[in-house]
């Protein structure tokens, strides 16, 4: 288990604290813990990845992180905000303002442009420059000429760049990717890797990238292995050594 | 296999099918009811005429006539022991003014005067029970309820019809002879025949004269056979069973005329269905594609969902029946005024039986067409989603395509033969529902396209979501609108035509039209009434002369002659007619051929003018020979001209108008037209004229809107019970349609509240979406029920159209709102849906 012994980097720095979390599943008379207490913290622009099996727990894991359920035990502190407590509105705001998502399926609207798309975060938060904001980062993920395209005209590789596009839209602190390349090839999948860790580069956000995919994990600093509910290691990876 | 497959989808497919019940349960309801009528009729056809025979004339029975039938209906009540003279019974038809002392007031009512026990048969009941039997021989009056609640009457005040006073003992509750809204028309007022004013029988006035009999143990139907041959042409006679098939004709026509409206709501339901299988096997293609993987044939997968489909059928078509058989107690109470009896309601199987064929067979018919794209599902779209698109484009000229398209369209077209008054009537109705749907179709994907090109990036994101979402995929945007809009669409036309229908009237009290008429004037009053009418300082805008007559010939075609062999003639050949004459037209006629020859120089032929539909009634033209019967006198004329008539304005308008110099002879009355300036001023004038002439009857505009206004209220009560069936069909589409998309809604939901979007926001949306639905469809049943409106008031009813935007506009907002509160409702709890599943991609 991670300590959180270096108190002196101060709780601003502090992006993500889960402390002792569960989650029981009750279907019918049988009850299913699914996590069993999970403890980690992530500070400002970490990179983690979470691996294991299937059914281990880590989509169950980002949600919760997300605060998109409710943890049968155990305390979520997202951007210095303890979201236990708070209400549906008000955990949407949170996301809204320091969080990303990117989906394994990509989930862009599909009635919506990949401009649309993108601005939606920026919208919702009420931007005022969400169209200028959406272009710009769709132009860094290399799709500028894409704007008006509909999902559907859209390749894989291309549909998750604007996922990523709109991950980043609103400059998030923290970033949840949720196997983003499993449903792509191996040559779309780089790229879609590079921009990932490109954009976390730039912008010092923090990354959650959940993956079956090892080479995907050795790029981060930071592997949690997950089995059967229980966090079995917790280690620095060979990248972050060769990291500044 | 066919029920296992269906597990889980069942409940949302069972809303959808429930659509098609509506339509099963107005079918079988109004069906019901048929059966029950044409069993009330059999039961109740000696009521409806009140006695065994019935002979009526609207002229005076002449001595000869009288002393014929003596001979032959007294010999044959001879035959049974019966003296001819004790089973008869007369009643005495007539318009006359009713005028009430203690109210000081007058208002044209419908005299009846009988003698002897009418009826003989069925119900005539009155409020007290005892005054049916006792007014002839108190020398008093009943009265309809409505009379008595129009001027406060009650037993006891006196009335007086003519220059004779009748106490008033009691009030006509129901009278199996009569449906109630006669009264509606005009109130009836029963009196003994011995001591009516003979003046208000005067020639001219409009009079009804019945004989009736009572004639037990007799063949009738004989009887009258013998009596067709040997009476006078105008004298009818009724025989229980003539009358019965009347009854039946009349009342079979308003039932069918009511399955057509029923159908109307299977029509929308079956487009409901084909919706259902639609957007339900575009869901199961992965499971199709599965199925063919491991090795069933398309047929067999198609022969799976079939069944299914049929099973639903049955199953919408059973709650259906169930429905329709308890909802068709509660018709005869709708179509209360129309009956002249009351009918104790049972059970038929039949119509049943018809209802759940048609809900099946409505089902499979089109459930077949989206039920092909089975057939094309490739069993790699198992493994790759994106396979079909390509192969569904290549099967819309299929062969199977067609054939289930022409088995949807026939089937449809026999069931509307099947179920309409007439086969013709009922394709051509079938045909007009699926032309408005069509055009329907088309506005609701015109509107969506240009909804489309209007969201424009200035809007902000809820709004421009919303309006977005009317094109996710499977939303049913346009069977949405095509249902609300259909529903819609149906009560616009209703109020359209309705303020149409009242505005025609109104029209007429425009600026200083004529607004009161006063009519049966003899010759020899007219002086004294017009220097009357004057003294009240009104305005006589015009006198004419009224003869009657009848036609007897037109060119060489004798209607004496023919009378027997034809059954099916025209009503303008037997029609009496109202005519007059004068030297000239008058500003609401225009000549369309022909000249208008306005005096008689005395050689040849009467010149005549006629109006233009009657014209085209009898098939005349100007040069063609017409021999009317004036009061005995036969007169042949020549149709010199035709004319139009505006028949929107309260005048004496007439049929034919002879010159001068030829009718000044025969027994006339005459009409006197004024123009009162208030609704005080004419009552004033009416009392005044009446009492001084008590043969006079007058009629104002404020009455016969009065009439109109209520005869219109009954009849759009039977309209909006059966439009009812359509716009709940409508609101059970739009309800499934609504429920089918919650779970696409629930995922994008969810992707937003991921993104961070508020409660309130992701409300907005939906609520944006529906709005728009609703106005769309709104604005789709206004787009056409407008010109719909336009074509019944220029064709129909031949009077400019006049839009009550008033409550149109509630009416359109009425839908937009509900279309709403629907859709509002069904997002209900979506938001509190756990997020996690956008995660975990389901
Ligand atoms: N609503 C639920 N009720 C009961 N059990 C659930 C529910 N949701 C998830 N689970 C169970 O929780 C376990 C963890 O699920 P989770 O989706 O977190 O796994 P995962 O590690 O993301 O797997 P994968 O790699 O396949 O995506 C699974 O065994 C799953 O069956
Ligand atoms: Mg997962």
């Amino acid at each position: 288990m991670v300590s959180v012994s270096d108190e002196r980097t101060g709780k601003e720095q502090r992006v993500l604290e889960v402390t002792d979390l569960s989650k029981t599943y009750q279907s019918g008379q049988r009850s299913l813990t699914v996590l069993h207490d999970v403890s980690f913290t992530l500070n400002d622009g970490d990179t983690c990845a979470v691996l294991g099996p299937s059914g281990s727990g880590k989509t169950t894991l980002l949600g919760l992180c997300a605060g998109l359920d409710t943890p049968s035990s155990g305390r979520v502190v997202l951007c210095g905000t303890d979201v236990g407590p708070l209400n549906e509105d008000a955990r949407s705001r949170i996301r809204n303002e320091h969080v990303g998502f990117v989906f394994q399926s990509f989930r862009l609207i599909p009635t919506l442009t990949a401009l649309e798309n993108v601005m939606v975060p920026a919208e919702l938060r009420g931007r005022a420059d969400a169209r200028d904001a959406a272009q710009r980062v769709l132009e860094q993920v290399g799709l500028g000429d894409r704007l008006s395209h509909y999902p559907v005209q859209l390749s894989g590789g291309e549909q998750q760049r604007v996922g990523l596009a709109r991950a980043f839209v609103n400059a998030p602190r923290i970033l949840f990717a949720d196997e983003p390349t499993g449903n792509l090839d191996d040559e779309t999948s780089q790229a879609i890797q590079e921009l990932l860790f490109a954009l976390n580069r730039e912008r010092g956000t923090t990354l959650v990238v959940v993956t079956h995919d090892e080479a995907l994990a050795e790029k981060t600093d930071r592997i949690v292995r997950l089995r059967r509910g229980t966090i079995v290691s917790d280690s620095p990876t060979h990248a972050s050594e060769i990291r500044p | 296999m066919a029920l296992r497959d269906s597990r889980g989808s069942r409940r949302r497919l069972l809303l959808f099918v429930l659509s098609m019940s509506v339509g099963v349960a107005a079918l079988v309801a109004i069906n019901g009811f048929g059966a029950n009528l044409g069993r009330a009729v059999e039961e109740q056809a000696l009521g409806l005429l009140g006695a065994d025979l019935g002979l009526e004339s609207d002229l005076p029975f002449a001595d000869s006539t009288e002393a014929l039938i003596r001979d032959i209906v007294g010999e044959a009540a001879a035959g049974v022991g019966l003296d001819v003279n004790e089973v008869q019974a007369r009643r005495t038809t007539f318009a006359s003014m009713a005028y009430f002392p203690r109210q000081q007031a007058t208002r044209i009512v419908s005299v009846r005067a009988t003698s002897g026990s009418f009826p003989f048969y069925g119900t005539f009941e009155t409020a007290p029970t005892d005054a049916a039997d006792t007014y002839r021989d108190l020398a008093g009056a009943l009265i309809d309820p409505s009379l008595a609640t129009q001027f406060g009457l009650s037993v006891g005040d006196t009335m007086r019809v003519g220059q004779v006073y009748y106490p008033i003992v009691g009030t006509i509750e129901q009278t199996s002879s009569e449906p109630a809204f006669v009264s509606l028309v005009s109130p009836r007022v029963y009196v003994p025949l011995a001591g009516v004013d003979e003046e208000l029988l005067a020639f001219g006035s409009r009079v009804d004269y019945e004989i009736f009999f009572r004639l037990g143990g007799i063949d009738v139907e004989a009887l009258a056979e013998d009596l067709d041959g040997r009476l006078p042409r105008e004298v009818e006679i009724h025989t229980v069973d003539r009358e019965r098939e009347a009854w039946s004709e009349a009342l079979g026509n308003l039932y069918r005329f009511l399955g057509l409206i029923a159908l109307t709501a299977l029509l929308l339901g079956s487009i409901g269905v084909a919706s259902a299988i639609h957007v339900y096997i575009q869901q199961r293609r992965q499971t199709v594609a599965l199925l063919r993987c491991v090795g069933v044939t398309p047929k067999r997968a198609m022969q799976i969902y079939l069944l299914q489909a049929s099973l639903l059928g049955l199953v919408g078509a059973a709650i259906g029946a169930a429905a329709g058989t308890l909802l068709q107690f509660l018709v005869p109470g709708v179509l209360a005024q129309a009956l002249p009896f009351e009918i104790d309601m049972r059970l038929y199987p039949g119509p049943i039986l018809v209802g759940l064929f048609a809900g099946v067979g409505i089902t499979l018919l089109f459930a077949w067409l989206p039920l092909l794209a089975v057939r094309d599902v490739s069993p790699l779209s198992a493994l790759r989603a994106d396979v079909e698109t390509g192969q569904l484009a290549r099967t819309v000229r299929s062969p199977r395509r067609l054939a289930a398209l022409v088995a949807a369209a026939v089937g449809v077209l026999t069931f509307g033969a099947f179920q309409g008054p007439t086969p013709t009537v009922g394709l051509a109705y079938v045909i007009g529902i699926a032309v408005v749907l069509a055009v329907l179709g088309l506005v609701a994907w015109g509107a969506t396209h240009l909804v489309r090109k209007l969201v424009s990036p200035g809007l902000t994101y809820p709004v421009r979501q919303g309006l977005a979402n009317l094109y996710r995929p499977s939303n049913q945007t346009r069977l949405i609108l095509l249902a609300v809009g259909f529903g819609a669409f149906i009560v616009f036309t209703l109020l359209i035509v309705r303020s149409t229908l009242l505005s025609q009237v109104r029209l007429a009290d425009e600026g200083e039209r004529p607004n009161l008429i006063f009519f049966d004037v003899q010759p020899d009053q007219l002086e004294a009434v017009r220097t009357r009418v004057v003294d009240l300082e009104l305005p006589v805008v015009e006198e004419a002369p009224i003869v009657t007559m009848r036609l007897a010939a037109i060119g060489g075609r004798d209607f004496r002659a023919e009378r027997e062999g034809e059954a099916e003639q025209s009503w303008a050949v037997d029609h009496e007619y109202r005519s007059t004459y004068r030297a000239q037209l008058t500003e609401t006629e225009t000549l369309i051929d022909g000249t208008f020859v306005g005096t008689y120089d005395g050689t040849g032929p009467v010149p005549i003018s006629l109006e233009q539909d009657i014209a085209l009634e009898l098939d005349v033209a100007v040069g063609d020979t017409m021999v009317f019967d004036v009061q005995g006198r036969q007169m042949t004329t020549l149709v010199s001209s035709i004319r139009l008539v505006d028949w929107n304005r309260m005048q004496t308008n007439f049929f034919v108008v002879f010159p001068t110099g030829v009718l000044e002879r025969a027994p006339q009355t005459w009409v006197l037209v004024s123009r009162a300036a208030s609704a005080e001023q004419s009552g004033g004038a009416q009392a005044a004229v009446v009492s001084d002439f008590p043969n006079v009857s007058a009629i104002d505009l404020s009455l016969i809107i009065g009439v109109l206004e209520d005869l219109f209220a009954q009849l759009s009560a039977v309209i909006q019970f059966m439009a009812l069936f359509s716009i709940v069909t409508g609101l059970v589409i739009l309800a499934g349609a609504v429920v089918v998309s919650r779970y696409r809604r629930i995922d994008e939901v969810v992707l937003l509240k991921t993104l961070g979007a508020s409660r309130a926001v992701v409300r907005r949306i939906s609520a944006v979406e529906y709005l728009s639905l609703g106005v769309l469809a709104s604005t789709v049943a206004l787009l056409l029920s407008v010109p719909v409106g336009w074509l019944l008031a220029k064709y129909a009813f031949e009077t400019p159209i006049a839009l009550p935007f008033g409550s149109l506009a509630v009416a359109a907002a009425a839908v937009a709102g509900i279309t709403m509160l629907i859709g509002v409702a069904n997002s209900r709890g979506i938001y509190a849906a756990p997020a996690l599943q956008v995660l975990r991609g389901s």
